[in-house]
This record gives structure tokens, sequence and C-alpha cells, in this order.
């Protein structure tokens, strides 16, 4: 018993080393993928600093993008947690992150009148599209947001084999955008969801969700970076994509009972710098092509009253 | 079927350049995975035998139960520990919360049920006689307990394979709690998962490649030592017979 063990502990340590050596050692000698502080032991919580964001700015890669950065500035791990706003927000409320990007301003100014976060400091924004299939089956193409969702909703009860729609339905901020617009187009947003089969709600991220629009071929409410983002694995064309009230504000909220107030203050600092804010305007112009759609990922506004 | 057969080619490509996020992936994999393991056999083959050679009220019924939760959904663990370890719970004071350490508990709640449950099958397969016998030779109660394991050892082993098995394929508890942090929390199934939804196919490949390759490595081994042991047992026991 005794050395069957022995030489299966010996066996699986031996094994474990012969792929953490390697690992170890590519990881020193590669500068950017991982930065690992030597201070920092890779399994302690502390020393760590954590942001829980909305998947839209996890899912374009634009945190990937500056995550990097903020670390070797500040000499810092910092953990990214991507889930929809509602879930940030809880995690917020719980206190298990440091700090918040989310974009649900309804849902943010509550997280800090009930005393859960710091203050709302926005720091882009851009704009919701309503795609969906080149073909446009409900023929709402270029119509008013709120008009395009009334007709979308007609179409879909009479031929929900043909128009379909298809929800985050995750507790998101654009989950949020899409209930708050069933509201101004006249409808009760639990009568939306039980009527019928046209409905359809993913449950899933922003990238995920227009996967799943593009292969039932109906329509989704995105933000236009996700959009941009995942426009190459997508059948889905931008139907609906002016109106005001498609504005998507992003905004940071430090968590105030964190334990780490200074590391926050950083990086709201960070995000809000003239440097970082132009990174953010010019994040995935050129990746992702933007200039024929004629409308970046994210158009910074720090210090703008939004 | 294009996708999947250039997939599975560039797949093992980057497994053998040594890409190395993929190497660090799976280092992180394997570290939690067998710390988990580890502590599951060190905690619950101990439960398993005081189970086993104690006879109580209700001891029946808590075998069925032990044997329902071997299913017990990875997501609904994943909720009970975040419950417990977020910092509102009642064991957020550790603050472990979206840390490689939590996932290591997750884990061995999650595989505890099969590791005692798979513990006592293995000690019923053993007969009685044998205890019995040694008892009747003056064993004390830890020889003989220790005796009837050593004779079980192999069903025992495949009790600790069988966990780890479950630990290292798991992915609801990982990203519930671990938060599927890159670099950090980020193991094989977290990563497959985001890879495919973010489209990088072959990434997602070669995670999978790796995660059965790996299955595949411990369980050879395992057998070869079991395979191994029993020839010694059959040469040593020769002579004397």
């Amino acid at each position: 018993m005794k050395k069957v063990f022995i030489y299966l502990m010996t066996a699986i340590m031996l094994l474990a080393l012969a792929f953490v050596l390697p690992a170890c050692s590519e990881e020193s000698a590669t500068p950017i993928p991982n930065p690992t502080p030597t201070a920092v032991s890779p399994l302690k919580a502390e020393g760590r600093f954590r942001v829980a964001t909305t998947t839209s700015l996890y899912d374009t890669g634009l945190w990937g993008y500056l995550e990097p950065m903020f670390e070797d500035e500040y000499n810092v791990e910092l953990d990214i947690l991507y889930a929809g706003t509602g879930k940030a927000i809880e995690w917020g409320t719980r206190g298990d992150v440091d700090a918040i990007t989310v974009h649900d301003k309804a849902a943010e100014l509550k997280f800090i009148a009930d005393g859960y976060g710091v203050e709302r400091v926005v720091i882009a924004y851009n704009y919701f599209l309503i795609v969906g299939p080149e073909s446009d089956p409900a023929g709402i193409k270029g119509m008013e947001p709120v008009k395009a969702f009334q007709k979308l909703i007609t179409e879909g009860k009479a031929n929900p084999s043909q128009v379909k729609f298809v929800s985050r339905g995750d507790g998101s901020g654009t989950h949020s955008m899409e209930k708050s617009l069933w509201a101004s187009a006249g409808y009760k947003y639990d009568d939306v969801r039980a009527s019928g089969s046209w409905y359809v709600e993913g449950g899933g991220g922003m990238g995920p969700t227009l996967v799943l629009a593009s292969e039932k071929q109906g329509y989704t409410l995105s933000d236009i970076g996700t959009y941009l983002a995942f426009k190459g694995d997508l059948t889905l064309v931008p139907i609906v994509d002016q109106g005001d009230v498609l504005l998507n504000v992003y905004s940071v909220i430090i968590v105030k009972n964190t334990k780490s107030r200074a590391m926050a203050d950083n990086l709201v600092a960070f995000l809000t710098s003239p440097e970082i804010q132009t990174l953010i305007g010019e994040y995935g112009v050129e990746e992702y092509g933007v200039e024929e759609y004629g409308m970046q990922l994210f158009t910074p506004c720090a210090g703008q009253g939004f | 079927m294009h996708e999947i057969a250039d997939a599975f080619v560039i797949a093992i490509k980057m497994i053998f350049t040594g890409d190395p996020e993929v190497y660090a992936i799976t280092a992180r994999t394997l570290e939690i995975s067998i710390s988990s393991t580890l502590i599951g056999a060190l905690l619950f083959i101990p439960l398993g035998c005081l189970i086993y050679f104690n006879n109580f009220w209700g001891k029946r019924t808590l075998i069925s139960i032990i044997q329902t939760c071997y299913s017990l959904p990875t997501v609904f663990v994943g909720l009970l520990v975040f419950l417990a370890f977020s910092r509102a719970g009642p064991l957020g004071f550790f603050g472990i919360m979206f840390t490689p350490q939590v996932m290591v508990i997750g884990q061995v709640v999650l595989i505890a049920p099969i590791i005692t449950g798979l513990t006592i099958s293995a000690l019923s397969g053993v007969s009685p006689a044998i205890r019995e016998t040694a008892v009747s030779l003056g064993a004390t109660r830890f020889q003989a307990v220790w005796l009837v394991l050593k004779e079980a050892r192999y069903a025992v082993l495949t009790a600790i394979l069988v966990g780890f098995g479950r630990a290292i394929s798991e992915v609801g508890l990982a990203i519930m709690v671990g938060g599927n942090i890159r670099g950090f929390t980020r193991v094989l199934t977290t990563a497959m998962a985001l890879e495919t939804q973010m489209g990088n196919i072959e990434l997602s490949m070669a995670l999978g490649i790796i995660l059965i390759v790996l299955a595949l490595i411990i369980t050879v081994l395992a057998n070869k030592f079991v395979k191994g042991k029993e020839a010694d047992a059959a040469q040593s026991r020769a002579p004397t017979a």
C-alpha cells in the first residue's frame, strides 16, 4: 500500500515537475505574456488587484491590451474577472473585487447609493447596434430603435420561424439596455419573454450571444465594440445604428471596502490619463478595419458629463 | 470536417513548439488538480475506512448518500464554495476568493464523495476472513485495518485516479470560484471554454489534446505500477509457496 502510494506520488510529482520546469523557464524568458514579479508568490491572493469587468471590455480584447501596461506601471498583479455588469456589481457588493468597469448607469448609481461604490468615473462610450441577418426578415433596417423594437416583436410573434431575437438574458448592461428599449416600446419585459419562440434567451457574454444570433440568423442588441471584434466570424450586419437612445457609456467604480484603495485610485488615474484615453480611442481601429464602417470601438470620454 | 482536421494539426504544432501560455496553463492545471487529489486522498481514504469498519445506525443510508454525491453537479459545489468564501460569506475572512487555493478546496469537496465511496467499495471487496484471521492471530485493530487496506490497494488506487479525473476535467466549479483569471486561475478546461467562445479553435483544440494526453499518461502509469506490484507479489510468493 505504502509503496504503491510512494511510487504513484513520485511519478505524479515528476510529471508535474516536467511540465512546471520548462513552463517556468519559458515564462521568465518571454517578457510580455505573464509578468510575474518574483516578490509575489503566484498562488497567493495578497499583492493582487482585482477588477471585475463587463464582457464587452474583455471580449474585445481591450482589457487584455491595457492589463500589462497597468501591471508594469504600478508593479502589481492585475486580475481581470469578466462577467456581465450584473455579476460584476454583485461581486463588488460582496467585496470580492476592488473595482468594477461596467456600463449600466442606473445599476451603477444604485450600487453607489447603496453604499458599495465610491464614485462613478466615465472612461469611454460607444453605441449599441441592432444587428441581424442581411436579409432583414423583419424589415426594420434604418428605423428608429424604439420603432424597430415594436416592429420586431410584432413580426416575431407573427412569424417566429423567420424572425428571431437573441437576448443576452444575463442581467448584463446590454441586457438592461434591451429591457429599457422594450419599456420605451411600450412592452412589459415579462410579456416579451413570454411572447413565444421568436424570443431566445442566450445567457452568455456578448461574444457568445453574437455567435448564437448568427447561428440562428436572428437579431440581437450588441455594443459596437464587441460586434466589430467578432464581425469576421459572424453573418450578421448592422440593421439599426442611429439613435441617441443607443448610447453606451463605460465607467469605472472603486468598491468602497476595498483593501487596496491606493491601487484602486491608481487604476482610475490610469484609465482617465490622457495617454491611456488616447490608446482606448485608437484600440482596434487597425485590427478590425473600422475605417470601412466609420466608427471606432471606443470613444474616450473621461471628464465629460455622461 | 476540414476545420476539425486543420485545428488538430495546428494544435499539435502548438504543443510541440512549446507555446508558453499553453505550458503555463498545463502546469497550473496539474498543480491544482494534483493538490486537490492528494488532500482528498489523505482526508477521505481514512474516512472511508472509518465508515467501513464501524457499525452504526444509518450506515447504509450514509453510504447511499455518498454514492449519490458521486454525480454532485460541479456548478452546485461552485455555488456553495462561492457563498462560503466570498468576502460577504462565513469564510470570507480568508480572502481567498478567485485564487487557486479556493479552486483546490472546491475540487476536494467535489471528489470527497468519490474517494470516500470508492474506498468503501474497495474495502468491501476484501474477504472479511482476512481481517478475522488477523485479529485471531493477535493483530491490533489498527494492524487489521492496515492489512485489509493493503489487500484493497489497487481498488483504492482506482478511487484516487477517478477522483483525479473528476478534478482535472471539471469546468463549472473552476470558472465560478476561480474566475478564469489569465495567468492565475486559468486552467485547461476554463481556457478551452473561453478560447472556443472567442473563436480561437486551434488553441482550444491544443488544450483539449493536452487534457486527454494527461489523463492517459496518469492512467497508464497507474496501471503500470499496479501490474509491476502484482508481478512482484507473485515472485515473492513463489519460493515460499
